[in-house]
């Protein structure tokens, strides 16, 4: 299955609620899309799906590669072409279509668009500055003002406010509930808005993940090396991962990842130590009782992260 | 066909064309109080409409106890049972907004024959 599709945004209207409420929702024509291209990370260096939303109107005058493209899949050739990477994309085939009831009712989306753009706006319209009186010679409309002090610090912070460019921008719209999937007429319909005008195309993804998002756990270097092949295992693990952890993990662990801290290169190997040191205090205090012996390996544990932070 | 309409097909109340702005209507309306349900009555004049699709709203004005008192309900709400149509007025105009400065005798419309 896949977990995402491409659409046309429709239009805003609202519908009512069981109790009467009045909810203001966003129509999308997704789908149906068709996978174009199946990238692998043999062939093509990382794995995707290349979708392609079907419309009643395709490319006008397609190139021929463009067409070489399409020939396999045995649609015509499209407008727009979009690459997915999805959790389950092993047993999708290319040529597979799929329509707009991969979404349940109630389900969480988001929603990729590009804002209308809005040229090169000025600081009222682009960060809500309130501006000066218009007259009673004020001689201060719409300007921004000051934007810095003068001996000190004799510069402008980074990230001042400023004019310029706004809109035209890749924008994505977390967590709009899904409230219509209707596979007749490929609409879907969410709750709230979605960024662009009518007409322009949008990606629609499942909330519940997100791959190309870092995670956490991957942030952090050390770790992903047991936990790459099964990113369902991480997102469970996703919410408490320090609590959990110290106690999934015996002391005996511990020493298996020694000596492959060791082999690592410096700077992966900062954020590991900092992670352990609440584990490596509570197997020294477990130590204690079962093996005094080892007792000098495991209190060597945590004083070496603070020898790193100093460095840092 | 558009495609708009076609969502707001779903949601559309059928008889929404039944009165017009100066007509005096009985608007039924559902109340939830808890479990329970209920039908609340609310009496007056229609002076304005707005809106089209599933955004459309109407306004009834009354006069309760001296003081006017204005509601606003949305015309495919679900929250409406039904609009009974009192008695159809003679207006020239589709918003009376007039209605809102005159009292008494004056804040009256003449009945369509």
């Amino acid at each position: 299955m896949v977990e995402g599709l491409i659409g046309r945004k429709v239009g805003m209207t609202q519908t009512f609620d069981d109790a009467g409420n009045v909810i203001p929702v966003t129509v999308i024509k997704a789908g149906p899309c068709t996978v174009i291209q199946k990238k692998t990370e043999e062939k093509d260096g990382y794995s995707v799906l290349q979708l392609s939303l079907a419309e009643e109107k395709g490319e006008k005058r397609p190139s021929k590669p463009l067409v070489g493209h399409y020939t396999k899949s045995g649609i015509p050739p499209a407008k727009i072409l979009r690459e997915f990477r999805f959790r389950t994309q092993a047993e999708v085939k290319e040529g597979d279509q799929f329509f707009v009831d991969i979404f349940q009712v109630g389900e969480r989306v988001r929603v990729v668009g590009t804002s209308k753009g809005k040229g090169f706006a000025g600081v009222i319209k682009r960060w809500g500055f309130h501006g000066g009186k218009a007259s009673h010679g004020s001689m201060f409309h719409r300007s921004p003002g000051s934007i810095g002090a003068s001996a000190f610090p004799s510069r402008v912070v980074k990230g001042k406010k400023l004019p310029g460019q706004m809109g035209n921008q890749r924008i994505t719209v977390k967590n709009l509930t899904v409230i219509e999937a209707d596979r007749d007429n490929n609409l879907l319909v969410v709750k709230g808005t979605v960024p662009g005008a009518r007409g322009c195309y949008v990606l629609i993804k499942k909330e519940d993940f997100h791959p190309e998002e870092p995670e956490p756990e991957r942030a952090k270097p050390a770790q992903p090396q047991a936990e790459k092949p099964e990113p369902e295992e991480k997102k469970a693990e996703k919410p408490a991962p320090e609590e959990v952890r110290p106690e999934k993990e015996e002391p005996e662990k511990e020493h298996e990842e020694k000596p492959q801290q060791e082999k690592v290169k410096p700077k992966e190997e900062k954020p590991e130590p900092e992670k352990d040191q609440p584990e490596a205090k509570e197997s020294a205090s477990k130590k204690d009782k079962e093996e005094p012996s080892e007792k000098p390996e495991s209190e060597s544990a945590p004083h070496e992260p603070q020898k790193e932070k100093k460095k840092e | 066909m558009n495609l708009i309409d076609l969502v707001e097909e779903k949601h559309s109340s059928k008889n929404t064309d039944s009165f017009k702005v100066g007509d005096t209507v009985k608007v039924h309306v559902i109340i939830r109080e808890g479990n329970k349900e209920r039908v609340q009555i609310f009496q007056g004049d229609v002076i304005a409409k707005r809106g089209s699709g599933l955004g459309a709203t109407f306004t009834v004005r009354k006069t309760s106890f001296g003081i006017g008192v204005e509601r606003v309900f949305p015309l495919h709400s679900k929250m409406i049972k039904k609009v009974d149509v009192v008695r159809h007025g003679k207006v020239r105009r589709a918003k009376l907004y007039y209605l809102r400065e005159l009292k008494g005798k004056a804040a009256r419309l003449k009945e369509k024959r």
